[in-house]
């Protein structure tokens, strides 16, 4: 669990994460990227999709 | 030879979780690589160990980080030559064209009046298309000239990418296409993406729903011939049933998404994807 550092709503990490990740907020929608930190996981600003983005 | 694997990557998706449980259940050892957090010095040899899975989500990042390692003398996978021709829609067009793999019928024009000369021409609808782009972005339908000369229009005052117009014919066809993955010289799975409520487009980004498709030997044999007329490895390919033509393929994938493949057929993609590259080393 970390704090949405937009609105500090709760928001779940899951078990299975991996760094690069991109978590949403579920109360303000948000959107950051998982960095690995000391212990765990921070939260930083995630790209929200970018103009060339695709497959 | 270590029999290691690099994924090249910017975003985790689904996919690249999926890659990554996969290499941990088949014991493939895999170096996840953020491209974001890379710089390659390129008077330098390649120092990384085994091939490379490039996976990156952002076109310009995908196709700039796989010249360099080519270059320094990675195995990358797709190959440079992919990523350009794959990447876009009319490279792939002629390609698919030269190698007898049907595809829409289609027209380049350079300007806004000769796109609108093209489109009296040939008559409407007609579909525009970036000829770089995905996920179904500024694909318009062109119903009539007034839609025609509002789209492209707009289009002129944007980056001149899309200034190259490209349009293709409308595909008389049922209201599904056809997602399938090609792994080496193996049709791993197909599904058909059935379009959204009231969308003419099958994108599963924008709604669609999805359903096994069963690989027939002209299915296999068309799409085998798509990959290699863009020299792909792994790739996806996207075909529309024509009414009139039977399976004409419009677009192929350079860093495919596959997970409504993985979720609809069960076929375990990440797996195969991950012993193909490490077959490579």
């Amino acid at each position: 669990m970390a704090s949405c550092p937009e609105c500090d709503a709760n928001i779940g990490i899951p078990d299975d994460a991996v760094e690069g990740e991109i978590v949403t907020c579920p109360d303000c929608g948000a959107s950051f990227e998982l960095s690995k930190a000391s212990e765990g996981f921070e939260l930083k600003p995630a790209q929200t999709v970018g103009e060339d983005w695709g497959q | 030879m270590t029999g290691k694997i690099s994924i090249l990557y910017d975003t985790i998706r689904l996919e690249e979780k999926l890659l990554i449980e996969s290499a941990k259940k088949n014991d493939i050892a895999v170096d996840m690589l953020d491209c974001k957090k890379l710089f390659l010095d390129l008077n330098e040899k390649n120092c990384l160990e085994g091939p490379v899975l490039q996976r990156c989500v952002s076109y310009y990042r995908n196709l700039h980080s796989t010249a360099a390692l080519e270059g320094q003398g990675a195995k990358v996978v797709n190959c440079l030559n992919t990523g350009i021709f794959a990447g876009n829609k009319l490279f792939t067009h002629m390609l698919l064209q030269k190698a007898g793999v049907p595809t829409p019928d289609a027209t380049v024009a350079f300007s806004k009046d000769s796109a609108l000369d093209a489109l009296k021409k040939h008559g409407f609808p007609k579909i525009i298309k970036p000829t770089v782009g995905s996920w179904g972005r500024m694909v318009s339908k062109l119903n009539d000239m007034d839609a025609a000369e509002g789209i492209i229009e707009g289009r002129e005052a944007m980056y001149p990418i899309h200034h190259i117009h490209f349009l293709e014919e409308f595909v008389q066809r049922p209201p599904r296409d056809i997602r399938v993955i090609v792994i080496g010289d193996n049709v791993a799975a197909g599904i058909y993406r059935n379009s959204g409520d009231g969308n003419w487009k099958t994108n599963t980004h924008l709604g669609g729903s999805a359903e096994t498709c069963e690989i027939t030997n002209e299915l296999e044999d068309i799409c085998i011939k798509a990959k290699d007329a863009v020299f792909g490895d792994i790739v996806g390919i996207d075909l529309m049933e024509s009414n009139e033509k039977g399976m004409v393929v419009h677009e192929i994938n350079n860093t495919t998404e596959f997970r409504n493949v993985v979720r609809v057929t069960g076929v375990d993609i990440p797996g195969l994807m991950l012993e193909h590259v490490k077959g490579l080393a």
